[in-house]
């Protein structure tokens, strides 16, 4: 599993980082959404993809 | 297993993408009033307004919904639920038979007496009712907002950025008074007069009239003052769509009551999740209702798990977020009425401020405007648990 984060899309509400802080970090530069693991290891898929679902602007996406 | 969700919205459309991800191969139905899937509403009384190239965006398409294997029963309202038969009925007369019942209800704009939807009279819950709006603010109609709530507070920031002459009315002594709590409501009410808005506070609409001069209506006030009217927008709160439960042996009182799990209280094989639901979250005395976007989806993590048998309680931070005046505030865990404020980044009259709201050292929210990133540090105490003063030492001021 692979996680992406579009930083046009990312307004930093970090909702992500709050779901899943395994696999989501904020950036101290403008609280925009960093993937901290890439590609996601099995036992963080699911918190990786709750990450992905909590996004208010759809920011992040996952295949 | 047979599941039955009623409601198409986005906890109801969450609860059943999240069952499927856990692998569940339950048979289920999907019971919708309106016609389709409903569309991702923050954005209605946000960007959407604004933006001439914006379009409301689906929950889900055709395409995503026949993935999920889910039989839609849409355009079809629950009117009833018979819990010993563990049945809903529907307004074309059939029965459904569950298992596990999920009730994603939502809610429902409350309407004013007098004030009620017509040509010019609006409430914002669809992407109709955003769309008409818009169209107004676009040519900058005189623009009444009743109810200064969040969704007043942005829909009379985006009229006033767009032009419009914009009036407030508020029975409450200022804006967004129940989320911000009294300090933080009041200096926001201040920006909004800065922004040109027209507030009426502590004061309540008598009627609405022909209006004069130019204006299809004129809203007379409770003070006997009038204020000329080109689109009248309501946004009095809302309230659990719950009706349908009379008679389930359900507290539907303000919502469905839940425990932790957000499983109904007293009715076997029944869920609730998103504005319907309201549940013992661990961090708080009395049961509470969220109309917030992040309590839906992950009230619908937590149900379907539960439905698989996990056992989970909602225990999340509460999240919720308002874009008005240029900036965004964002307000994570809850500012209660004997909250002491304190500014930890800013003040109530900068361009952007974080405050702490908290009680006897403990810290129940963090608030932000326009401090995406500054606001960072106190909510990461606040999602530790950490005191009060643990915040204000942060800040490096003593409390």
């Amino acid at each position: 599993m692979r996680v992406k984060v579009d930083l046009d899309v990312c307004q930093g509400h970090g909702v992500c980082h709050m779901s899943a802080p395994e696999v989501f970090e904020l950036s101290p530069e403008d609280g925009h959404s960093i993937v901290l693991v890439d590609p996601v290891p099995p036992e963080l898929r699911d918190a990786a993809q709750l990450g992905v679902d909590s996004c208010p602007e759809r920011a992040i996406s996952a295949e | 297993m047979r599941v039955v969700v009623v409601g198409a919205s986005l906890a109801g459309v969450r609860t059943i993408q999240a069952l499927r991800r856990l692998g569940c191969d339950a048979q289920v139905t999907l019971i919708g009033r309106e016609p389709g899937i409903a569309c991702d509403r923050p954005p209605l009384s946000k960007g959407f307004l604004s933006d001439p190239d914006a379009t409301a965006r689906p929950l889900l398409g055709p395409e995503d919904l026949a993935k999920l294997e889910v039989t839609p029963l849409l355009g079809r309202s629950a009117t009833d639920l018979a819990p010993d038969g563990q049945t809903v009925g529907t307004d074309t007369g059939e029965r459904i038979g569950y298992d596990a019942l999920v009730i994603a209800t939502g809610s429902t704009p409350r309407l004013l007496p007098g004030l009620e939807p017509r040509p010019g009279v609006q409430v914002l819950r669809t992407a109709a009712d955003a769309a008409r709006i818009k169209a107004a603010l676009s040519a900058r109609a005189r623009v009444v907002v009743v109810g200064g709530g969040f969704i007043g507070a942005e829909i009379a920031s985006t009229g006033r950025r767009m032009g419009c002459p914009v009036t407030v009315i508020e029975p409450l002594p200022a804006l967004m008074i129940r989320g911000l709590g009294p300090a933080l409501s009041q200096a926001m009410t201040r920006r909004h007069l800065l922004a040109g808005t027209d507030l009426r506070l502590c004061v309540g609409v008598a009627a609405l009239e022909a209006g004069a001069a130019g204006h299809e209506l004129a809203v007379r006030l409770t003070d006997g003052s009038t204020v000329p009217a080109d689109l009248v927008v309501v946004a009095a709160g809302a309230m659990p769509e719950t009706g349908w439960l009379r008679g389930s042996g359900l507290d539907a009182s303000d919502g469905v009551l839940c425990d932790g799990r957000l499983a109904a209280v007293g009715v076997p094989g029944v869920y609730a999740a998103g504005d319907v639901a309201r549940w013992h979250h661990p961090s708080y005395a009395e049961p509470v209702r969220m109309e917030h976007w992040t309590s839906a989806i992950e009230h619908a993590g937590v149900v379907a798990a539960n439905l698989c048998g996990q056992g989970r309680t909602h225990d999340s931070l509460p999240y919720v977020w308002s874009d008005q005046l240029g900036g965004r505030l964002q307000i994570f865990g809850r500012v209660q009425p004997d909250d002491d404020v304190h500014y930890v980044m800013g003040d109530a009259t900068s361009d952007a401020f974080v405050a702490i709201a908290g009680h006897a050292d403990r810290l129940n929210a963090v608030v932000g405007f326009a401090a995406v990133r500054e606001l960072l540090p106190y909510r990461k105490l606040l999602l530790d648990s950490a005191p009060l003063s643990a915040a204000l030492g942060l800040a490096g001021t003593s409390a």
